[in-house]
């Protein structure tokens, strides 16, 4: 059984609650089938309503969503067979847990025994063996988002959708259950739709993130690839830290060009520059320029240390170079002594490689 | 708790636990005193007149208080023969008082409930006791009315003793016990009681249904409309709560009287002859709908305060597992309303059980209800004691609901908001 690549699809998506602002703008999307994708946005950049298009609790004002090819647009949510994971769990309080995991047997009118079978599979799925005659109210947060997940993976949906599940969780249990959600994805193969505002846990979990902005989904590719190569400006500045120069190309050539800053001069690559003159912001990660290089860097600056914090795997040096008084530095903590004290004067190196001249903020 | 190892003592030496208790009494005492003159009222406007009621309801002293040497002298008398002569002696002598103070046409009339023919007896007794002679009282009193050679009479008095009755309970129910002191039915034509009652819990039962009904989705609306929305319609639901009662039913006397408005809309629109308009009003119909409107506003804010409360992804949960709209409907809301219901239901019956003005000017003679009969004992025939029998019934007839209510649903799953 060959993995189909558009399981789900979003073709030429619009949305608008009010007739006057789109939420959603010509949104297209193919989701493979046993995949895991994130969409990643600041919060009012349409992805729950994204989610909740798939989910049949919206319906798109223009274009269609395909679920295995078929149009699912004029199916209501209870026949499209997709299982949800709401931001507040949504259990149903005044069932038990065994009850809340029947319910969609139920509705299915499957035999008693079928079901006694499955809720018992799903509760042991997600390690909760002896919670099945607990009200959800007897449960910590934590149980109830599990006994949540277990609920819309019980009756074998096609599709998992989870809005922001974790989101209610306090820090250490949320990076768990990222982990858990990942290994019960990875065991059972189900194609999951996931919504989050947190990049950590888009990063974690995801086969692939679409990072969705003003209605757009700015990039869709593997974490990896958005946090190395962002494709352009909003994308490098939402998902992790990033340094920012604006200014002006002067020279493009073979994959590298020149971008004049107000002070100075930078080389970086390319990435959505074309010609000489266009207005640019170059991107670089923190971590990619470095104290003192010992290799030859094409990309050579002084710049003056103005604070520094310790964090203890790491210190972060801010510093005034070119111009920006807000460029990050990140040092590992080694025994290196490097020579990182506030208001010295300091080389710093990296690749044009690395620099990447994106579009205009 | 006196561990002998070590007491934990404060500053001042004093056991701590001694100096907790201590402080604690205060703040106690502080306490009770802030709640006392609540129960002060409680006690004298509500406790108070209950027991008053009560035993206004159950008093009968009337016949014992004009009888006291009989009954003294009857203590003895096992009841089979006729009583011995100091038993006359002693109801010659209480007569004699009564007739001398003129008030022996009441004990006549009690008399004359416990034993028929008894009054027409004690009349010629009155007449006839100027001439007694002193002794041997059972002669002459035998030789005034054979009556009083029957045995049936001297026992009609004896069973009229005790000085508590429920025999105004019985009466509430249409029922009195006859000479033989069986409890029995009256005849028909007087049964007037039961029917009201009957008209009572049935007028309440639909007026909770309607309200039940028509509460349901108004509250539903007022919780899922956006604020704007909810805000204007929560005014519609209150403005006619904050309206006087007379006002509301007087508006519906206005329209549904048979010149009123909504017949005079019939008739425009040829719905119904001029000359054959329908009575809306005076009728158990005026009783319903005015009533139900009046009671509206106390089944939707309950049942608007529970439904507030439950998340709309439930309802989406529910159909995103599979459920269609009202299964998820009847499976996950409506089971979460329910102590919203419960509450709402308890109210409205509750009050309505007890409903007087509303029934009283739009009610006519087939829409009046047992609130309305006991306001007729208190006001016109001045019988307090069956007025307070019925309003007992009335108030354990709401226990005893609301007993069952905390059986079947339990009374800690209310909501009233």
């Amino acid at each position: 059984m060959s993995k189909k690549a558009d399981f789900v699809k979003f073709d030429k998506v619009d949305k608008s609650y009010d007739g006057k602002v789109l939420v959603v703008k010509d949104l297209n999307l193919d989701i493979e089938e046993g995949e895991f994708v994130t969409m990643l946005g600041p919060s009012g950049s349409g992805k729950t309503t994204c989610l909740m298009m798939l989910a049949g609790f919206e319906t798109p004002t223009n274009g269609e969503i395909f679920l295995d090819n078929n149009p699912i647009s004029n199916i209501p949510p209870h026949k499209r067979g997709i299982g949800m994971v709401f931001q507040n769990y949504a259990l149903f309080p005044h069932m038990t847990v065994f009850e809340n995991l029947a319910f969609p047997l139920k509705v299915r009118k499957m035999s008693q025994e079928d079901i006694e079978k499955k809720v018992d599979k799903a509760l042991s799925m997600v390690s909760l063996g002896g919670f099945a005659n607990r009200m959800p109210g007897q449960l910590s947060g934590g149980q109830q988002q599990r006994v949540a997940v277990a609920r819309a993976l019980v009756f074998d949906p096609a599709v998992v959708l989870m809005d922001e599940p974790l989101g209610a969780l306090d820090k250490n249990l949320r990076e768990s259950m990222q982990y858990e959600i990942k290994h019960i994805h990875e065991n059972i193969g189900v194609t999951v739709v996931y919504v989050t505002h947190d990049q950590g846990e888009a990063l974690t979990m995801s086969n692939r993130i679409a990072v969705f902005n003003d209605g757009k989904v700015q990039q869709l590719s593997s974490p990896d690839k958005l946090y190395e190569e962002p494709v352009n400006s909003f994308v490098a500045e939402f998902i992790g830290e990033n340094n920012t120069f604006g200014g002006e190309v002067s020279e493009i050539s073979n994959g590298t060009c020149k971008v004049k800053l107000e002070k100075g001069e930078i080389i970086a690559n390319p990435i959505s520059v074309k010609s000489v003159g266009e207005k640019t912001t170059v991107s670089i990660r923190p971590e990619r320029a470095l104290i003192n290089p010992k290799d030859k860097m094409d990309n050579n600056q002084k710049g003056k240390i103005e604070e520094v914090i310790y964090h203890g795997d790491h210190t972060r040096v801010r510093l005034n170079l070119l111009g920006n008084s807000e460029f990050i530095l990140k040092v590992p903590n080694s025994s290196q002594n490097l020579d990182i004290k506030l208001g010295n004067e300091i080389n710093i190196g990296w690749n044009s490689h690395d620099a990447r001249a994106l579009d205009p903020k | 708790m006196s561990s002998e190892t070590g007491k934990i003592l404060t500053t001042d030496g004093i056991p701590l636990e001694e100096s907790l208790k201590q402080a604690e009494k205060k703040n106690k005492i502080k306490a009770f005193l802030l709640v006392a003159p609540l129960l002060l009222f409680l006690i004298i406007t509500y406790m108070i007149p209950i027991g008053d009621m009560f035993s206004r309801s159950i008093d009968d002293k009337m016949v014992t208080n004009m009888l006291p040497k009989t009954y003294k002298a009857m203590e003895t008398w096992d009841g089979k023969e006729l009583p011995p002569e100091e038993v006359f002696e002693a109801f010659y002598l209480d007569y004699k008082i009564l007739v001398k103070n003129k008030t022996a046409g009441k004990l006549q009339t009690q008399l004359n409930y416990e034993k028929n023919g008894f009054k027409s007896v004690l009349k010629k007794l009155a007449r006839k006791q100027k001439k007694f002679e002193e002794g041997n009282y059972k002669e002459q009193i035998m030789k005034v009315h054979k009556r009083w050679r029957n045995v049936e009479y001297w026992r009609a008095i004896k069973r009229r003793a005790p000085s508590y009755t429920y025999s105004k309970y019985l009466k509430g129910v249409d029922m009195y016990s006859n000479e033989d002191g069986k409890v029995v039915q009256v005849s028909e034509d007087r049964r007037i009681h039961r029917i009201l009652w009957i008209r009572t819990v049935e007028v309440a039962f639909f007026v909770t249904l309607f309200c039940f009904l028509m509460a349901y989705p108004i509250a539903h609306l007022l919780a899922t409309l956006p604020m704007k929305y909810s805000n204007l319609l929560m005014i519609c639901v209150l403005l006619p709560f904050w309206t006087s009662l007379l006002v509301r039913t007087a508006s519906w006397m206005i329209l549904l009287q048979q010149q009123g408005i909504v017949n005079d809309f019939f008739v425009w629109t040829g719905l119904v002859a001029d000359d054959n308009r329908p009575e809306m009003m005076y009728n158990k119909t005026g009783t319903y709908v005015a009533m139900t409107q009046i009671l509206l506003p106390f089944m939707v804010l309950p049942l608007y305060s529970v439904m507030k409360t439950i998340s709309p992804s439930l309802m989406r949960a529910g159909k995103s597992l599979g459920a269609t709209p009202a299964v998820a409907f009847f499976k996950v809301y409506f089971p979460l309303t329910i102590p919203g219901i419960g509450a709402g239901c308890l109210l409205v019956f509750i009050l309505a059980i007890g409903y007087y003005i509303t029934p009283a000017l739009v009610g006519g003679a087939s829409g009046t209800l047992i609130s309305n009969q006991i306001a007729y004992h208190m006001k016109s025939t001045l019988d307090w004691s069956f007025a307070s029998a019925m309003g007992l019934m009335l108030l354990t007839g709401v226990l005893v609901i609301y007993w069952i209510y905390n059986k079947l649903v339990g009374v800690d799953n209310i909501k009233l908001g």
